[in-house]
């Protein structure tokens, strides 16, 4: 488009500053270098958006993510090219999976010099497409606002996801005219919003005809926003059925609700897998099937109809196929649902529903998730329920690493409400959690915002630390320290019979003397009467801060349910692991 | 749940924005997922518009196919996407441009059976001909099958090109 005569031309570093702004953008994650000189001398010269330096580009990704889960808003990442762009790769995917929205922009050798192996040159678009819901690279000056724009309304709709925008140097420096506004109208990408009113009163047919029914709920209602949280809720409870939420879905619905099951899947309850396995309605909404959750596909839920709600039509009949698929926004739909059923629904079989609460209480009268904390050494269990009781009444932020740690926080750790609880579950990054956490208290800056870590999760990115450090960011590290690889440990003991290779650490940093050195605080609990005062000094600090809580070596997660058993098939505990278990290799 | 494990082969077509890239990210696609390309063509079809048209020859199984639809129609430059197979009927098309070489009776015969064929000479020289051939694949299948033993030495395949039988466009 050619500029109109009368329009104002801009570099284009200004261009990009001024459609971030636009967009509501108030603050970036990210590292310097030759190819976004431009673009930090233009963030030198303003401050509309306050950027955050990190130590790593996964730690700006992560950071980013964090930020966008805990408000709902896209985050945005600026980092430089080749080794810049390829560091991010690991936070686009994990957005990829767990679909959280971010722009990503990447510096890019100048134009004239693509594909001359220049010097940090990248083909950070071939790299990165299949690690993003979309990318660009502008090579108009005059395409880049609109482009901008393009990239935040790709990411933020339907199922979000993050968007790479590859800005070469010169793209930068040129002067343009401003394209483009907040008001995206696109060519060819429609998600869909609404769902299929036939199918929705179909679904409501189902729903009100159900005996044994069940909601199995996901991160999509995290995305769909809090309004999403709260018409589930009102749904849930004018059906009066039970509900469980895969680990992208906690939150949604609120953990102390008599309605609640816990989490399903892989280290969910004895009660929400076996409620998912004996059902007869299930009412996927916001969920996509993940293998986590449906253990053995063949032995899945063998005898139920299954409604699935999701604004991906991708993640329709990919894993498990469905009676009525929904394609739209859980929000918009779940709006919907509300609408018909009461319009139309005038009981359900109460008489159904009051058994099937029988035998699910029976299930739950396993308690699956009791431990006995007795002698000197701390469970870890034991550790995540004394933090739970110390910090749920403050306005409190989860983050996770990944691993054993992970599912325990899952597992103790109750969540009233969504956007509070950040976790990799697609991908599962160790590394996630801290710069994650950095992300959150960005965003929330007087709120306690904690990492829940492992000891080798936490070194896979510990730099950030310094992050949290220079920014005055008071993030809390909670590490369950076993000296293991915990979760891999586990495996090995259950289907390797209990050879550890290579997953104990011999060496691992004084994570006080880490903390003290990185400029934060650090505090170490060894014995279960130290817990509750440290906890409360891990509150009250106003620093950076590192706990290495020492727990049990060998403690393992439960329940569980193996790769590739059946629901109903689930280890309670040691005394239920068979050690002549094979793994099975065709499966995760 | 038992599902239908039947493999079958379906023809699709695909209207895409004719931008850079946009074929490595079907492709990427295809590869990335495990899905089969059976045959690939890909070319504008509307300058005033930006649009190119891929048609893809795949096989799966019906939950493959279904899904292969879905995850095409989600990449963000893809406007529509056709099952030929299931929505069709269509019609099917292949050219081919087939190189023999030789002299004296093969010659002769390459030139008559390309005649039953209705393959067109299009280059010539004492000791060769080109022949352009259009059809259904196994039409191809059958005239270089005929031609190997009377001096083929190159063979050129556009890949399969499909549309709608009807009125209706893409
Ligand atoms: C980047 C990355 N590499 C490897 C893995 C495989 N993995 C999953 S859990 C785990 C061990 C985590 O150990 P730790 O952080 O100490 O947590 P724990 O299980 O002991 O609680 C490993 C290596 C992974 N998830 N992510
Ligand atoms: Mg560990």
């Amino acid at each position: 488009m050619p500029p109109k005569p009368s329009q104002e031309l801009m570099e284009g570093a200004e261009i990009i500053l001024k459609a971030l702004v636009e967009q509501g953008v108030d603050t970036i994650f990210g590292y310097p270098g030759g190819a976004v000189l431009p673009l930090y001398d233009a963030l030198f010269k303003q401050n509309q958006i306050h950027h955050i330096l990190v130590h790593h580009e996964q730690g700006a990704v992560h950071a980013a993510e964090g930020y966008a889960r805990s408000t709902g808003k896209p985050g945005v990442v600026l980092v430089t090219s080749g080794p810049g762009a390829t560091n991010a790769v690991t936070g686009m995917v994990d957005a990829l999976m767990d679909s959280i929205p971010l722009v990503i922009l990447t510096g890019q050798v100048p134009t004239q010099l693509i594909g001359t192996d220049a010097f940090q040159e990248a083909d950070t678009i071939g790299i990165t497409r299949a690690a993003t819901k979309h990318n660009y690279l502008v090579k108009d000056v005059a395409d880049l606002g609109r482009v901008i724009h393009e990239a935040f309304y790709v990411a933020t709709t339907g199922r979000p996801g993050p968007v790479v925008v590859d800005l070469p140097k010169n793209i930068q420096v040129e002067k343009g005219p401003y394209t483009g506004s907040p008001r995206v109208k696109h060519k060819s990408y429609r998600p869909q919003i609404k769902g299929d009113i036939d199918a929705i009163k179909a679904a409501i047919e189902l729903i009100a005809g159900a005996k044994k029914p069940v909601f199995y709920t996901g991160g999509g209602i995290i995305n769909s926003g809090p309004g999403a949280s709260l018409l589930l809720r009102e749904f849930v409870h004018m059906t009066g059925f039970p509900i469980t939420s895969t680990l992208m879905g906690l939150g949604a619905f609120a953990a102390s609700d008599k309605q609640w099951l816990g989490m399903l899947g892989m280290h969910g309850t004895y009660e929400a897998n076996m409620a998912m396995h004996d059902c007869d309605v299930m009412i996927n909404i916001g969920a996509r099937f993940d293998d986590r959750i449906t253990g053995r596909l063949d032995a899945f839920s063998p005898n139920s109809k299954k409604i699935h709600v999701d604004i991906d039509r991708a993640n329709i009949n990919k894993c498990i196929r469905v009676d009525i698929p929904i394609v739209g926004d859980a929000g918009h739909v779940l709006e919907d649902m509300i609408k018909i059923w009461k319009a139309n629904v005038t009981q359900v079989d109460t008489d159904a529903r009051e058994s099937w609460w029988a035998e699910i209480e029976e299930w739950r009268a396993k308690d699956c998730l009791s431990f006995e904390q007795s002698g000197d050494v701390i469970l870890p269990q034991y550790a995540l329920h004394r933090l739970h009781e110390l910090t749920k009444d403050k306005d409190r932020y989860i983050t996770t690493e990944v691993g054993q740690h992970q599912m325990w926080a899952a597992q103790y750790l109750k969540f009233e409400d969504p956007n509070r609880w950040m976790t990799s579950g697609g991908l599962g990054t160790m590394g996630y959690g801290l710069p994650a956490a950095v992300g959150v208290q960005v965003a929330h800056p007087g709120a306690l915002v904690i990492d829940v870590a492992g000891e080798a999760s936490i070194m896979m990115n510990i730099q950030e630390f310094s992050t949290a450090v220079q920014h005055d960011l008071p993030i809390k590290i909670f590490i369950l320290n076993n000296q293991y690889m915990g979760m891999v440990r586990q495996w090995q003991d259950i289907t390797y019979e209990g050879r550890y290779s290579h997953t104990y650490s011999e060496a691992l940093p004084d994570f006080v003397k880490l903390a003290e050195a990185m400029g934060g605080v650090g505090y170490r609990i060894e014995k279960p009467d130290e817990l509750d005062s440290v906890i409360k000094k891990m509150i009250k600090s106003t620093k950076p801060t590192i706990v290495d809580c020492r727990v049990a070596q060998l403690e393992n997660c439960y329940p569980m349910v193996p790769s590739g058993a059946a629901h109903n098939e689930m280890i309670l505990g040691p005394e239920d692991v068979n050690m002549t278990r094979k793994d099975d290799p065709t499966l995760v | 749940m038992t599902q239908d494990q039947t493999v079958n082969q379906h023809t699709m077509a695909v209207l895409v924005d004719n931008e850079a890239g946009v074929l490595a990210r079907v492709i990427g696609l295809f590869s990335g997922r495990g899905y089969n390309i059976e045959s690939l063509t890909v070319a504008e079809t509307d300058h005033e518009e930006g649009l190119s048209r891929i048609t893809i020859v795949t096989s799966g199984t019906s939950m493959v196919i279904e899904q292969i639809k879905a995850q095409l129609e989600r990449l963000v430059p893809i406007h529509r996407v056709q099952d030929l197979t299931i929505e069709g009927p269509s019609v099917e098309r292949e050219l081919a441009l087939v190189k023999v070489a030789g002299t004296g009776d093969p010659r002769v015969e390459s030139l008559r059976l390309a005649d039953a064929f209705r393959a067109r000479v299009i280059d010539t020289t004492t000791k060769s001909f080109t022949f352009e051939i259009t059809g259904t694949s196994s039409k191809i299948d059958a005239f270089i099958g005929l031609m190997k033993p009377l001096g083929l030495v190159d063979v050129s395949r556009t890949g399969i090109v499909a549309i709608t039988r009807g009125i209706d466009r893409l």
